[in-house]
């Protein structure tokens, strides 16, 4: 059962010309509209990844196409449209994941003309500047600056921005970096490979921050490392999208570059940044 | 109470309905049944009984078919009812009406006309019947007439309607309409009409793609598409009359609930408080489709229609934009507060009664404040949409109580006054007994175990916290009863004036809320909170109760597996009927509780079952069967039992569904032989 579902998973017949070399097929679940992660023409950063493990698989890319909202794994990866999506927190609970390839964290973002400077939640400038947030829209949850914010009793001064937001505009996410750039907010709190994207496209100049504490305690974390996403008993793709990620690093390194996302302790780590992004050999459970 | 006291003032009041709904008779006319044996509910049964604490039940009929006043042979012939004890000890009489003792009076309720024209029935929302051929005596011989797919395999959470000699029959997305031809054997399809909402819709419901059915007025039948769209369909074609769009799915926006039609008025709301939506409810102009006004649930009073009749009952509910200062800044924005429920009509007071859902973002230390007007209960003039009283039943909701449920207008003995009330078992485990005039809470006792609330205290009409069961991000709090989706969730009661009990078909469940690893939504990764529902005490997930409002307790109780998210109706045969989630359809005797019969369906029912009389004079009980919504999303979605925090935390409690039934869309009617 299992080698006939990685027969079906992996090789595809070419249409029709049954007598040709079976073709092999990097199935990727993606949004359409999520920039800088994905979308639909390829320009995202996880479109240009899934290009580099297919061709280090000598495979072609076979997207499915689905909002990134709630019922994506269970709608996509778990009903067998597609094999891997190219992003998950690496303790995402609904699939099995590779190891990490980027760590990344929230971070403040604001007009450089403002020089605000801000760098922790305990900065007393967030009692009275605007903050824009994101909020999350179900599950008793939301992202972990609004909780932050609230904690300290920073709440009458916030602002939310829905994640999901109005699908109808390209990159929906990424309101809440237009209202820091045309002001109506004087500081936003974002995921940083959002933040560090949009950053370099609004017309004025953004600061991007990381926030700090990096844990608010009790438990709540703002830096999380990213994986794949695979199917849990899918461990033969997990392993080969593993060991690529070992091989391709720097390529998958200058390409989060590019893209703009604020990779943790970078600066710091200098070129052994990927060593210090990959405390274990292997991806948790 | 007084036996006397209201003597003289009943037939003013009841000659003053009749006088309003005048109008609404003709209308009707045309699709009156042909062979409708008109019989009058007012016809006194029983002539008169003792006790202290008589209590006589009436059918206040300002009929829009009784163009006759002579008693019908049906009337004449039905047995006389039996005096039953009620929890309090005292008698009732059942059911005369011009006697003028204090009563139970169902306002605005028509003669039995066989017909099943929206899915409360009547506008005081009862799910009454007044047939009566099925009895407690002769419902062991009910059996299979007929059935129907509908073709699609999601929850199946509609009323079926039956005006005239036609059936018709709304399915969950997409949304087709059937029309099913009564007079002829098997009632094959007459038409379909199919509104072809937009797919993307699926993605944006909370909680299974449901429809709760279709309303009956003027020729047409109204209701919703998931897409936010109302259609108007002609009831006798199947062609469309009009169709409006109301909202987005691009903003969170669907639409699952089934409208109200009142004075030539569409009366509809919205669902998605779990995505960032505003809630409303909107008026149609029932033969246009122009929207004749929107009232918002958050916001300025001037969008909220309060205006100078607006008089509520307590403190915290007066105020000048209370929609706008109970929020933090610009929050109200994206305040929840839907309505997806139920909405009542009372024409002698000229009110509308239903509730808003609860209010959004979920977490509720990002919005400190009583967060007006979710979780509230409305009355408004139907034709202005001016709000004439509110009461927030949960303030600041913590636990997603949406009070959305079903209102029930009775006019109640209470302490030797008639009391115009209307009485509401609601998502937080109270049984809500309101002044329907004032919304003054006369009375709020739990029909479930409770332990997230100590209580109502009715000097300031507020719940009474208790802070030990507040979920908190970064904490784990165990066990909070009920659980999100309350002791009762959306699934109608039904009240019998013959009996004068309510039966509340509803959940035994509570839950545990944690945080949980990391998770994901359009690029942004989030700690999770992990929602657990369980069984509650008892180990039972459902229940179905009697309860009466007078005694304020719970005369009968049948424990089932599963949570029993079906509707009920309760027959002057005193039958009530409900189904359950591994597919069986009951009745069961609506005085002593008892099991009397049963049916096994091809999947689970969450439907809202019905009663009517067919061409052919015998009387027919139609229920879908298919199960889904939110607690049979596991099934109806195929959710991952593993991933226990699914459709809000439900699916944990709901593991060994699968197990019990699988996806379906059927409708089953039954009859005697």
């Amino acid at each position: 059962m299992r080698n006939r579902g990685r027969v079906a998973l992996l090789l595809l017949t070419a249409a029709l010309g049954c007598d040709r070399t079976p073709e092999t097929v990097l199935r990727v679940c993606a949004d359409p509209n999520n920039l800088p992660f994905s979308d639909s023409s390829g320009a995202g950063f996880e479109n240009r990844l899934a290009t580099l493990v297919a061709s280090e698989m000598h495979a072609r890319v076979s997207y499915t196409w689905w909002a990134q909202r709630r019922g994506f794994i269970r709608n996509t990866l778990n009903a067998n449209r597609c094999d891997v999506v190219m992003g998950v927190p690496t303790s995402f609970e609904l699939t099995g994941v590779t190891r990490p390839y980027y760590r990344s964290s929230y971070v403040f973002v604001s007009r450089r003309d403002r020089g605000l400077g801000v760098r922790s939640f305990d900065d007393s400038a967030l009692r009275r500047l605007t903050v824009g947030v994101q909020l999350v829209g179900d599950d008793y949850a939301n992202a972990p600056p609004a909780h932050a914010l609230a904690n300290r009793g920073i709440i009458d001064n916030v602002r939310g921005y829905n994640v999901q937001a109005d699908y109808r505009q390209p990159s929906p996410p990424a309101r809440i970096i237009d209202a820091v750039a045309n002001g109506d907010v004087d500081i936003a709190v974002a995921w940083g490979p959002l933040a560090g994207y949009f950053a370099t496209r609004e017309a004025v100049p953004l600061d991007i921050v990381p926030v700090s504490p990096q844990i608010d305690l009790p438990f709540l974390p703002f830096v999380f490392d990213i994986s794949m996403g695979v199917r849990r008993a899918d461990s033969t793709l997990r392993d080969t999208l593993n060991s690529i990620l070992v091989r391709r690093r720097a390529s998958i390194d200058s390409l989060l570059d590019a893209y703009g996302v604020p990779l943790l302790n970078a600066k710091r780590s200098g070129p052994t940044v990927a060593a210090a992004r990959e405390p274990e050999a292997e991806a948790p459970r | 109470m007084n036996a006397a006291t209201s003597a003289n003032a009943a037939p003013s009041a009841r000659n003053n309905v009749r006088r309003r709904i005048q109008p609404m008779r003709e209308t009707l006319g045309t699709m009156r049944t042909t062979n409708a044996r008109s019989h009058s509910d007012r016809r006194p049964i029983v002539r008169s009984l003792a006790g202290h604490l008589m209590l006589v039940v009436t059918l206040l009929a300002c009929s829009r078919d009784d163009g006759s006043d002579a008693p019908s042979a049906a009337a004449a012939q039905r047995p006389a009812a039996q005096p039953v004890t009620t929890a309090q000890g005292g008698e009732v009489a059942l059911p005369a009406t011009t006697a003028g003792t204090a009563s139970i009076v169902i306002p605005a309720r028509d003669s039995e006309d066989g017909q099943w024209l929206m899915p409360a029935k009547d506008y005081a929302s009862t799910r009454f019947s007044g047939l009566d051929q099925i009895t407690a005596a002769n419902v062991t011989s009910l059996k299979l007439a007929w059935s129907f797919s509908t073709g699609v395999l999601r929850g199946q959470e509609a009323a079926p309607l039956v005006v005239g000699s036609t059936m018709y029959v709304v399915t969950p997305y997409p949304n087709i309409l059937y029309a099913l031809d009564l007079t002829k054997p098997g009632a094959p399809v007459k038409w379909k009409y199919e509104p072809k909402p937009l797919a993307a819709s699926q993605g944006v419901a909370c909680c299974d793609v449901v429809n709760r059915g279709a309303a009956y007025a003027d020729g047409k039948i109204f209701y919703n598409t998931l897409d936010n769209q109302t259609v108007a369909v002609d009831a006798n074609t199947g062609k469309e009359v009009w169709r409006t769009k109301l909202g987005d799915i691009n903003n969170g926006e669907t639409i699952t609930m089934a409208p109200l039609v009142v004075k030539g008025k569409v009366l509809v709301g919205n669902s998605g408080g779990e995505m960032g939506i505003r809630g409303w409810l909107t008026a149609l102009d029932a033969g246009s489709g122009n929207v004749a006004w929107r009232a918002y649930h958050t916001g300025p009073d001037s969008l909220v229609l309060i205006g100078a009749r607006f008089k509520p009952f307590y403190k915290s509910d007066q105020g000048k934009d209370l929609g706008v200062k109970t929020w933090p800044p610009d929050k109200w924005k994206q305040g929840g507060a839907g309505a997806w429920g139920w909405i009542s009509y009372d024409p002698a007071l000229d009110l509308i009664y239903y509730g808003t859902a609860n209010p959004g973002p979920w977490n509720p230390e990002l919005r400190p404040g009583d967060n007006k007007w979710s979780s509230t209960t409305f009355a408004r003039d139907p034709d202005t949409g001016e709000a004439v009283w509110a009461y927030q039943v949960t303030p600041h909701d913590l636990h997603d109580y949406d009070g959305i449920n079903e209102s029930i207008l009775l006019d109640l003995p209470w302490n030797g006054q008639t009391r115009r009330v209307l009485v509401r078992p609601e998502r937080d485990g109270y049984v809500y007994v309101q002044d329907r005039a004032t919304g003054q809470v006369l009375a709020a006792d739990t029909f479930g175990v409770v332990n997230s609330t100590l209580g109502i205290n009715l000097q300031t009409g507020r719940p009474i916290p208790n802070p030990a069961k507040e979920p908190k991000t970064g904490q784990v709090v165990r066990e909070i009863c009920p659980a999100a989706p309350g002791t009762k969730d959306w699934q109608p009661t039904a009240f019998s004036p013959r009996t004068g009990l309510i039966y509340i078909p509803h959940q035994n469940l509570c839950m545990d809320v944690e945080s949980v690893e990391a998770n994901y939504i359009a690029g942004t990764p989030y700690v999770g909170m992990n929602v657990k529902m369980y069984a509650g005490p008892g180990g039972h997930r459902g229940e179905f109760d009697a309860w009466d409002p007078i005694g304020r307790k719970k005369v009968w109780s049948i424990k089932e597996n599963f949570p029993v998210w079906s509707g009920t109706v309760v027959t002057a045969g005193d039958v009530a009927f409900y189904g359950t989630m591994d597919g069986w359809f009951k009745a069961v005797d609506a005085r002593s509780g008892k099991p009397l019969w049963q049916f096994k369906t091809g999947s689970g029912i969450i439907g809202q079952p019905i009663t009517y009389r067919g061409p052919d004079g015998k009387q027919y009980v139609a229920i879908l069967s298919g199960v889904g919504g939110w607690s049979g999303a596991i099934v109806a979605g195929g959710l991952d039992a593993r991933d226990s925090s699914a459709a809000l935390g439900f699916v944990n409690a709901m593991r060994d569904l699968p197990n019990a039934s699988t996806k379906g869309g059927t409708l089953y009617v039954f009859a005697l032989p």
